[in-house]
């Protein structure tokens, strides 16, 4: 075992932590004089936990987990059936199941799931690229808890389970003419799609494309979010000094505008600097597919890289006005427990696929 | 190749280096988002940031207000200006004049300044609330002068004069540091009002409203130029008490110029109808925030005017106590109604004399007469008899020596003395000789007026203890959903000693007892009269003063059975209790006059029939055996 100690991937995680670091300073300028004021001390003690549950993932060989994927599978649908059964609702969504001590995300760890579950189907091809048929259940079997998720109503983290697909699927060998049909029928699927949206979910939308059009409604995140960022400059504001997140312009500053207040009080330079260490992890996660003993491992790895993608450029792309509103957190540096638990047991994972790298 | 083989077959480099090449697209997109805005942007965004301030001010929701039963207003509003003070546009060298001209001192506005220091410098604070016309012209002068200075419209809290209730309404006052580390405070954020005792503080949540907040861009001389976005606040909800203000006034007019408090509640419900302490203190001077001059001298004052005396006052209830002790010997048949002793003036209990009040005797006493005449000797036997820890029980079961849970802050909880209490807090074994002085209200044995109120009241009903409240279980339950009435506790008493008990009681008041000066001809009032001895400590230190005298206690009942009402009043160095009599009466000829006067209204509002004026004296005077 202290083999295996040694053989973590400390880069991975010493940047992963260094990101988490500038997230706890974000979040305690941000709320000190809020009601939120605290948080950074509750975020600590989620990174903590969330080591701990990094360790656990990084010990229990993965493929005792792919096995087990199909329960996994069955229990994350039961739970997400409960959670619009019983759950809590909160800012206007069912998203929590109320476990007394906190409130459990069961759509964060639906991901987890997923990424075993696609994984351990693609690995067993008998071919080196995805028939139509394969795509087709893979597609069911995603679309099951995305659909349930959607239903809550949570389109951010819905969608963010597709990329755990499309990563796997990338690297398992899909034609490129599924893929072409597929943005296709995306693409035409959009329009249907959209009757089917809650009415703030098109309202994003439609501000997305044209914030200008309603600067004091749901506009107004998407332009103070910018002026903010803008206001940073080259160098920043100063810790406690950017007026955006101070006078609560922006209206989350410390969970899904984490990243514009961050922008706004350490500037460009502080923003390169965190998108580099965003990048050497997902590099370091790559590395790691490529380096896996299996298929089912390189997969494994290769969903958690595609999923924190998705999640950098969904977040960051919405705080600079790029992608719409939909409030998905920021990976490792929002606060919140669900979500940074959901990211160390998926680093958990490909530490798990390295570790057993060179078993037979 | 077979299955196993082809699982550990890697996959093609090329499918993983393309997802590296389409991370690094998504990366150099986001960074060219940041490069538009942060720094091909940032000589309009700073341009932006030199021609236009945004404020952020706060629009102060008003609190709710406080009622009595019948919708009176006890604490309510009243429009008034602030002026806020924007930290980024201060400069230091205005200090001196602007606290000269709002009437602070420089070392106020300072220690203003380091509180806030840690809010963002952006966010305006409040400087002083409720400002005088001189102080608003004064701001009004010098807006070129000191743009950093701004007024805002707010909702100034305003009780009644002369301290008038103040310890019931408590006070509202700016939230402290060491107090936003509560629970109760948590969601406050520094500068926040918040009440600070009484009921302004138990229900705080409710009254409070939701300050809104207006974010408007300034030009460089501090003219609004643009509203950003408005947040309406939401005023807070007005709470209605089970306080009845003609209760409430007639108590407070028997005690002014007395120290002591006064508690009128209803035993069937456990409704509080007057509440006073005297002396009280004036719940204005802390509405914005107190100087610390008037501070310090309500702190220091000897007759200690913050002192809640009808919860937080712990006396001995002296003779109050008896009926309590006759109700325990008569329940565990230590006694029946036949038991009789002779009073000489005193008598010898374990080697000591034990004085009666009545130096010369009451001769043959029956407990009757035991009650009327306040008869220690009687009592001391009756103790004797039944023992402590039966005491003890029924003075429990009263609800004495535990908080009754009044919707007030910080009620004490009184002694009842026992042989398990002594030895938990002393470590002594229990003295029989103790005994004999708890018999008669003294000894270790202490009580809060709201206590022996609620005692005596639950007792008179066969044994029922509501829990004393000033909100209604109605309105409890609109302002706190899900809220449930506990049930009261009850014991069940012989309703042959309740009444034995009740009639003793009504002869205190009725039989030339020593509670005649609560008499109203008429009506089925009985009462008790105490005279306690201050506390040993206290009681020399008192001494020494030489100022030292007896607290006078009053508890009555109307009617003596199953009582509608019950009155306590407490008169500090009263002397006796029948000092204490004449207060409770005053009360309850407040309750029946309006009883009367309802009864009146209400024939003449159905009525075809003549009004009667004796059928309703007599209507509202109860039954009498």
């Amino acid at each position: 075992m202290k083999q295996s100690f040694r053989d973590l991937d400390w880069t991975l995680l010493g940047f992963s932590l260094a990101i988490a670091l500038l997230g706890i300073l974000q979040i305690y300028s941000a709320t000190r004089a809020t009601v939120w004021r605290g948080a950074h001390y509750k975020q600590i003690l989620w990174i903590l936990l969330g080591l701990a549950v990094f360790w656990l993932a990084s010990r229990i060989d993965y493929h005792t987990l792919l096995g087990r994927a199909p329960l996994l599978y069955l229990l994350c649908v039961l739970g997400l059936v409960a959670v619009l059964a019983v759950g809590v609702v909160r800012h206007g969504a069912r998203r929590w199941i109320a476990l007394g001590l906190f409130d459990l995300q069961v759509s964060e760890f639906a991901k987890l799931v997923l990424i075993l579950v696609v994984a351990r189907y693609l690995a067993d091809l008998r071919q080196d690229t995805v028939s139509a048929a394969d795509l087709l259940k893979i597609g069911v079997l995603v679309g099951v808890p995305m659909l349930l998720v959607m239903k809550q109503p949570d389109l951010g983290t819905a969608l963010s389970i597709a990329p755990v697909a499309a990563g796997a699927l990338l690297v398992a060998g899909l034609k490129w003419k599924h893929a072409a049909g597929l943005l296709l029928a995306g693409a035409l699927v959009m329009p249907l799609g959209w009757q089917f949206l809650k009415e703030y979910q098109k309202e994003r939308l439609i501000t997305f494309v044209d914030p200008s059009r309603d600067p004091r409604g749901s506009g107004y995140q998407l332009i103070q979010s910018r002026i903010a960022i803008g206001a940073g400059g080259l160098w920043g504001k100063g810790v406690g000094q950017g007026t955006q997140t101070q006078l609560r312009f922006l209206p989350v500053p410390h969970t899904d505008f984490i990243f514009s207040a961050y922008a706004e009080e350490h500037g460009f330079a502080g923003v390169l600097l965190a998108l580099a260490l965003y990048f050497v992890v997902l590099m370091r996660i790559l590395s790691n597919a490529q380096t896996a003993a299996d298929r089912a491992g390189a997969l494994i790895c290769v969903s958690v890289g595609a999923v924190l993608l998705f999640h950098l450029l969904v977040n960051v792309g919405m705080v600079i006005g790029r992608m719409p509103v939909t409030g998905i957190p920021l990976p490792m540096m929002s606060y919140g427990g669900s979500s940074l638990l959901t990211v160390f047991l998926m680093l958990g994972l490909v530490n798990s696929v390295r570790l057993r790298r060179f078993v037979n | 190749m077979d299955r196993l083989e082809r699982r550990k077959k890697p996959f093609s480099e090329g499918r993983v280096a393309a997802l590296q090449y389409v991370s690094l697209a998504v990366f150099l997109y986001l960074i060219s988002g940041f490069w538009q805005l942060q720094v091909r942007g940032r000589d309009l965004y700073a341009e932006q940031a030199e021609r236009n301030r945004i404020k952020s001010l706060p629009l102060l929701a008003p609190r709710g207000r406080i009622l009595d039963r019948d919708g009176r207003v006890l604490a309510d509003n009243h429009s008034s200006f602030s002026v806020i003070l924007s930290r980024a546009q201060f400069e230091e060298s205005h200090l001196a004049a602007i606290a000269d001209g709002l009437n602070l001192t420089e070392a106020e506005v300072h220690g203003r300044l380091r509180r806030f220091r840690v809010a963002p410098e952006y966010e305006a604070l409040v400087l002083k609330q409720g400002l005088t016309e001189q102080e608003v012209a004064f701001v009004e002068a010098h807006r070129q002068e000191f743009p950093e200075l701004e007024l805002i419209r707010s909702q100034r809290r305003l009780y009644p004069a002369d301290g008038f209730a103040s310890h019931l309404t408590g006070y509202v006052g700016e939230v402290s540091e060491a107090e936003l580390n509560l629970p109760e405070f948590a969601t406050f954020e520094q500068g926040a009002v918040v009440g600070k005792a009484g009921l302004e503080r138990q229900y705080n949540d409710i009254l409070t409203g939701v300050d809104g907040r207006r974010q408007v861009v300034v030009d460089s001389r501090g003219r609004e130029q643009e509203v950003i976005a408005v947040q309406d606040g939401k005023p807070g909800r007005s709470i209605r008490l089970t306080i009845d203000l003609d209760l409430q006034a007639a108590a407070e007019l028997a005690m002014q110029g007395r120290k002591g408090a006064v508690v009128a509640l209803d035993p069937r419900n456990g409704e509080v109808l007057a509440l006073v302490s005297t002396p009280n203190y004036d719940p204005n001077q802390f509405a914005g925030r107190i100087r610390a001059a008037d501070w310090k001298r309500l702190q220091e004052d000897p007759d200690k005017p913050m002192l809640n005396r009808a919860i937080q006052a712990q006396l001995a209830p002296g003779s109050a106590f008896k009926p309590i002790v006759a109700m325990a010997g008569l329940e565990t048949g230590a006694i029946d109604e036949n038991f009789s002793v002779g009073c000489g003036g005193g008598a010898f209990f374990f080697g000591n004399h034990f004085a009666c009040h009545v130096k010369t005797g009451h001769g043959g006493v029956s407990l009757h007469r035991g009650m009327a005449q306040s008869c220690d000797v009687y009592f001391y036997n009756v103790g004797n008899r039944t023992g402590i820890d039966a005491i003890a029980e029924y003075a429990e079961a009263a609800g004495l020596g535990r908080r009754t849970g009044i919707d007030l802050p910080h009620e004490a909880e009184g002694v009842v003395p026992s042989s398990k209490w002594k030895m938990r807090h002393l470590r002594q074994k229990w003295y029989a000789g103790e005994t004999i002085s708890v018999a008669i209200g003294q000894g270790a044995l202490t009580v809060t007026p709201i206590q022996l109120a609620a005692a005596i009241g639950g007792l008179l009903s066969g044994g029922v203890w509501h829990r004393p409240h000033l909100l209604s279980d109605e309105e409890m339950r609109a302002i706190r959903p899900g809220f449930q009435a506990a049930p009261p506790r009850e014991t069940p008493l012989a309703p042959e000693n309740v009444a034995k008990i009740a009639n003793g009681l009504w002869a205190v008041v009725n039989e030339g007892g020593t509670g005649v000066r609560a008499r109203i001809p008429g009506y089925d009032i009985a009462g008790k009269t105490g005279t306690s001895q201050l506390a040993s400590v206290e009681f020399a230190k008192a001494r020494a003063e030489r100022d030292y005298q007896d607290n006078a206690w009053f508890v009555g009942v109307f009617p003596r059975q199953n009582p509608e009402l019950v009155v306590l009043a407490l008169f500090e160095h009263g002397e006796h209790g029948n000092l204490a009599a004449p207060i409770v009466r005053d009360v309850m000829k407040a309750y029946l006059d309006k009883q009367i006067r309802r009864q009146l209204t209400e024939r003449h509002d159905l009525a075809p029939q003549p009004v009667q004026v004796g059928a309703a004296l007599v209507g509202g005077a109860g039954s009498r055996p």
